[in-house]
């Protein structure tokens, strides 16, 4: 058996550089760029949901388990791996479940001011939440359980997109109990 | 296998498949939810009485990073599972819960894998896979290697042309009889298979893979655990698997000597055989393995159709698998092999022998 940790003879000799690129720079780096391309079909569901926001609407997925609501409707429930077929529609109002100030700007989207605040929104009706930007408030006057509400783009700017949302403002409604907000809810029932 | 190494008995107990030209608006999840829970139903089991989950999935073919995470939406992993993902094919997911199986923790397994080649560029996906130095930015198609492993086979005469033809019709055939082939015929003609225009010389249309999409699902069980969920479960007698280098030019590509090896040692030839499901990109490529795992005329050879039947990147190999274990629990065959491959010129293999009681 030859030793492992020492290299083959054929490598333990000195390596000789053919005369006529003697003198060049050796190489220290290659670059492969790589370009894949695909075709991205949504599925029902998601076409459903897409295009319900050019409607001003928001729309879940129930569970045929236990009644659970999901947004952004997948057609599937994630706990059981069973299959939805029945869409709800939602309010576009909800709560803050949990929120992130961030000092690090988005490329491409010079039109956020630095620090913003990003939550998950949790709509009344729904038992999960989706992420969404907190503005029309101080940053600091931000909390969890915070009541708030969609600010939809103009009609006429209303697209099959998620974007027809520009951001979430506070209600002024009174606060969720922090206990009660977000996930923290999954034990009560959504009634 | 060594019998005194004392490996658990593991058995294929149900299996699920699905493959189409597209499946167009199908997401994975939906289609991976609706396999699982047939493969979990026609075994009654519940997700909750899976010891451990393992999947086979490609990114790079998904488009999207975790795309695996994705689809364990249609497992059912609340409250939270025991569960592994390979960047391979389902027979290597498969291969790893067989591990698990053998530590003796759990004694029930759910091996799930998947592909949407028809979303991208399948060609593009598998140049990725090369050497990333010396081959990846020629960009070479996987058939424009499979074709020149073909070419070298014909030049040495270890193959023909009409040989190949013959493949593609048995193939064809085959796959009259499977809901899942895509390219099959009941009254192919090898005067019209050789009359074919060449894709890729030497290779022409039959000759190649027909790419589709779809999944398997699979339930793999321990000793009287198997016996309880089927009546006749597919036990698993043998499992290897084995890698040539990843330098096409240091290879002998009219072999695949990976292939032998892992035959050999999963006992593939140490009885006779009923069916073997073998996969290969290529006409040319079922034939280096029927010669490498010593197939003869008693053995039914790809009685599915095979990969030019339907070929679904990251899925194929666990297909193989299911449709030997399909026709062993069914009481049509006996004793079988099946064969995974991955990587370009059948560089990695794996033999899984299975055996009815």
């Amino acid at each position: 058996m030859t030793d492992p940790n020492s290299p083959p003879a054929s490598l333990s000799e000195d390596v000789k550089i053919p005369e006529s690129i003697s003198g060049l720079e050796p190489v220290r780096s290659v670059r492969s760029p790589i370009k894949l391309v695909y075709d991205f079909v949504p599925s029902p569901p998601v076409q459903e949901y897409l295009r319900s926001y050019s409607k001003k609407k928001i729309l879940g997925h129930r569970s045929p388990v236990d009644g659970a609501v999901f947004v952004p409707p997948r057609g599937v429930d994630p706990r059981h791996g069973v299959l939805i077929e029945e869409s709800v529609e939602l309010s576009d109002r909800g709560h803050v479940g949990n929120f992130c100030v961030t000092h690090l700007p988005i490329p491409g989207r010079d039109d956020l001011d630095i620090p913003y605040v990003s939550a998950w929104i949790h709509l009344d009706g729904a038992n999960v939440g989706f992420l969404g930007l907190v503005a029309g408030c101080e940053n600091d006057e931000v909390h969890i359980g915070m009541r708030v509400q969609a600010v939809w783009k103009k009609e006429e700017e209303l697209g099959n997109t998620a974007e027809n949302i520009l951001y979430w403002k506070p209600t002024g409604e009174p606060s969720v109990p922090v206990e009660k907000a977000g996930n923290r809810a999954w034990d009560q029932p959504n009634e | 296998m060594n019998e005194s190494h004392n490996f658990r008995d593991v058995a294929v107990v149900s299996v699920a498949s699905h493959q189409t030209k597209t499946l167009s608006e199908v997401n994975e999840v939906q289609l991976m939810a609706d396999l699982i829970s047939k493969c979990r139903n026609s075994a009654g089991v519940t997700q909750e009485e899976i010891g451990f989950t393992c999947s086979g999935s490609s990114d790079f073919l998904a488009g999207q990073a975790f795309s695996f995470v994705h689809t364990l939406d249609s497992v059912g992993a609340f409250p939270p599972i025991s569960e592994s993902h390979v960047e391979m094919d389902g027979a290597f997911a498969l291969y790893e819960a067989w591990v698990k199986l053998q530590i003796g923790e759990v004694d029930t397994a759910l091996v799930y894998s998947y592909g949407k080649p028809s979303a991208g560029s399948i060609i593009d996906v598998l140049a990725t896979q090369l050497d990333p130095y010396y081959v990846s930015p020629l960009w070479p198609d996987c058939f424009s290697l499979a074709a020149l492993q073909a070419r070298l086979l014909l030049d040495k005469g270890l193959i023909s042309l009409e040989k190949m033809a013959e493949i593609s019709k048995r193939s064809q055939k085959n796959g009259f009889d499977n809901p899942n082939a895509v390219r099959s015929s009941k009254d192919v003609s090898i005067e019209n298979l050789m009359n074919e225009p060449t894709i890729v010389d030497p290779l022409r249309v039959s000759d190649i893979s027909e790419i589709t999409d779809g999944g398997c699902a699979v339930i793999l069980a321990t000793g009287d655990k198997a016996k309880s969920l089927c009546e006749r479960p597919a036990w698993i007698k043998g499992i290897d698997h084995r890698v040539d280098s990843h330098t096409l030019g240091v290879r002998d590509l009219t072999r695949s000597s990976s292939a032998f090896l892992a035959a050999e040692k999963a006992g593939g030839n140490i009885d006779r055989l009923d069916v073997a499901e073998i996969h290969g990109m290529t006409s040319a490529q079922e034939l280096i393995l029927e010669k490498e795992f010593c197939l003869t005329e008693e053995t039914q050879i790809n009685p599915s159709g095979g990969c030019l039947a339907s070929d679904t990147m990251m899925a194929s190999g666990l297909i193989r698998i299911s449709e030997v274990a399909r026709r062993i629990i069914s009481g049509q065959a006996d004793r079988g092999l099946a064969h995974a491959t991955s990587g370009p010129c059948l560089q990695q293999n794996l033999v899984c022998v299975l055996e009815g009681e």
